[in-house]
């Protein structure tokens, strides 16, 4: 069957793919718009401070980078692990990772401080940054992942498509090492410092990219009236749940490091029981909305059956991602520094106080811009290339 | 025919470089001056501060307003205001002991803020000061994540009337500078002077690799302690009596 797959473009010219170019474009112009205003006002119109200097675009970039490299687990799936059956859907997994990247990038280069010195990062680095580390990683991310397409859809240059996926493979895990390295490198704040988050990043990747992978495909598949068969659909939704297993696993890990360290006990209590919005988002929005509902519809011999229900699974597991990384991200900094453990700390400055952080329309539109670019490169991209399989099988 | 060819690549070569000169030479005759006043900046020095919490009282805040007045903040009303400098009340749960004392940029010698900025805007100079490079910070503010003491501040808005030693924009980051512009010209912290004025004397400015300055004589001879000393950093702020 992997012999020959018959690749061919969608026809892009019903009212309903218009009718979505129109929807991301909407989007895509408001989150322009979000950071023409941000850039013209200043950090001031958003919900961030000198406290949370991070704040729901980052949720958004950091979700959108990572669940980019989960994108991928497909075409490595299948050039990596030779798996025959993911094979026809490696040009649309990678078209999808390059898309999330991109996304996941506006949203991050739009909310810097001074977005109009992007040509400053990228003419000056400080090699011990890992942020200048992430900026090789990224764009090294594009070229490598760009060639391994290039590789999948020339016939004449096929034979380097294994050799493609392989470097695309280590690179991706690199890059979500990178990213979680972020918050790991951090030494000062209670809920970062730690190692862990680096392969926490790596298996979130797996489960939020996979997730974003099916509902793509539902979809493509869906509008088209392209046929997609049931038992590929299994393979994926039984992948997905074992990726949003091993992020709970990597969940309970954590927590469970933290609450052993008596120094990090009243972090934790911050985090899993006093935390307010934090922790609502830790418990319902990671762990149910996220892991627990996901592991039943996905699992349960009955509900997995239902397409609808694979598909609400691959919702939530998208929502709780950006749940984790409002924790991660939002919680992490929510969380006072411990400039004297032990002591009760007060100032001007809020010290000892947990800050409080309600973001603002523009970063909400900022963020959800991120999802709109990534989804509007996909869907040009399947109309002018032939990234999609006229059907798709699950048969080995 | 070569021999016009080579005239004229001379004479080139003679406009560009006249060029060149009165393009740069001002700038390098700038750089010159920035940096020399008070002789080359040098790893000979290490720039410190030492505050004794014994002698800052409870409510004083000469220090937070002196640094204001000198760097052109507004005094911060919303947790969007730089602050510079802060007065922070610490108290022990158990026993209710407190003390309260300044806390501004630690200047420490390996700062996890200029560890992890991208660009090496954030930077420390070979006397120990550490710095924000106005002109290649981008506004990540990694560095505000990353800094253990809450001491950088990102400009949130558009701000006007700043003082020329003292550049401070909207959407880059920004902290305590320990007064290089003082420090160059061979004077003291604002901070430092008003707190000698007002009779504390809670601050001591000086060169601690200088065995012969009092601050180094001080931290010989009293026990001082760094912020979160734990984490290595070696700080140039010394605190004692907490």
């Amino acid at each position: 069957m992997a012999t020959n797959i018959a690749y061919r473009e969608i026809d892009g010219r019903s009212s309903g793919y218009w009718a979505l170019l129109t929807v991301l474009g909407a989007f895509l112009a408001a989150a322009l718009g979000s950071a023409w205003f941000m850039e013209h006002h200043g950090h001031i119109v958003t919900g961030m401070d000198n406290q949370i200097v991070w704040g729901l675009p980052h949720v958004f970039a950091v979700f959108l980078i990572v669940a980019a490299s989960g994108a991928l687990n497909v075409a490595s799936i299948a050039s990596v692990f030779g798996k025959a059956p993911y094979k026809p859907m490696a040009r649309l997994s990678a078209l999808l990772a390059i898309a999330l990247l991109a996304g996941g990038l506006m949203v991050l280069v739009l909310d810097l401080g001074r977005a109009d010195r992007l040509i400053v990062a990228m003419t000056y680095y400080n090699f011990k940054s890992i942020f200048a580390w992430n900026v090789f990683l990224y764009t090294g991310f594009f070229v490598i992942v760009a060639a391994y397409l290039w590789t999948m859809m020339d016939r004449s240059v096929q034979r380097f498509s294994k050799a493609a996926g392989v470097v695309a493979f280590v690179w991706r895990l690199a890059l979500t090492t990178g990213t979680g390295s972020i918050f790991g490198f951090l030494v000062a704040r209670a809920l970062y410092d730690t190692a862990l988050l680096a392969p926490m990043f790596v298996i979130n990747s797996f489960s939020y990219g996979m997730a974003a992978f099916l509902l793509v495909l539902m979809a493509a598949y869906g509008a088209t009236g392209r046929p997609l068969d049931d038992a590929l659909l299994v393979r994926l939704k039984n992948l997905l749940a074992v990726f949003a297993a091993a992020v709970l696993y990597f969940l309970v890990v954590f927590h469970l490091t933290n609450l052993y360290f008596a120094k990090r006990t009243a972090a934790e209590a911050f985090i899993l029981l006093n935390g307010g919005v934090n922790t609502w988002m830790l418990w319902w929005g990671q762990v149910v909305i996220g892991n627990v509902i996901p592991l039943v519809l996905l699992l349960h011999p009955a509900l997995s059956r239902s397409r609808a229900n694979i598909a609400l699974a691959a919702i939530l597991v998208v929502a709780g991602g950006l749940a984790q990384m409002w924790v991660t991200i939002i919680g992490g900094q929510a969380y006072p520094l411990e400039m004297f453990p032990g002591m009760q700390e007060s100032s001007s400055f809020y010290d000892g106080m947990v800050h409080s952080y309600y973001p603002t329309a523009p970063e909400l539109f900022l963020g959800l811009g991120g999802v709109a670019l990534a989804l509007t490169l996909v869907a040009i991209g399947i109309k002018v290339l032939r990234f999609l399989p006229e059907k798709l099988s699950g048969a080995e | 025919m070569s021999g016009c060819n080579d005239s004229r690549r001379r004479f080139m070569a003679a406009v560009g470089g006249a060029f060149a000169t009165l393009t740069l030479a001002p700038g390098v005759i700038l750089m010159a001056q920035a940096y020399t006043p008070g002789g080359a900046v040098s790893g000979a020095r290490r720039w410190g501060l030492l505050i004794d919490t014994s002698k800052c009282p409870d409510g004083c805040d000469e220090c937070v307003t002196a640094c204001n007045t000198e760097n052109g903040l507004k005094t911060a009303t919303r947790p969007t205001d730089a602050q510079w400098i802060r007065k922070v009340e610490i108290k022990d749960p158990k026993t209710g002991w407190s003390r309260s004392f300044p806390v501004m940029c630690q200047h420490c010698e390996h700062p996890p803020c200029v560890d992890v900025c991208p660009t090496g805007a954030s930077f420390k100079r070979a006397d120990g000061i550490v710095l924000v490079d106005r002109h290649i910070c981008i506004g990540c503010r990694y560095c505000m994540m990353a800094c253990p003491y809450k001491a950088r501040s990102l400009v949130h808005e558009p701000i006007t009337d700043q003082k020329p030693h003292a550049p401070r924009g909207k959407g880059c980051v920004e902290s305590c500078t320990l007064c290089v512009h003082r420090v160059d010209k061979g004077g003291t912290p604002a901070c430092v002077e008003a707190c000698a004025a007002s009779g504390k004397n809670a601050m001591l400015f000086g060169d601690l690799n200088d065995p012969n300055s009092e601050i180094a004589r001080r931290v010989k001879e009293f026990p001082t302690r760094q912020i979160r000393a734990d984490l290595g950093l070696n700080t140039g702020v010394r605190y004692q009596g907490i």
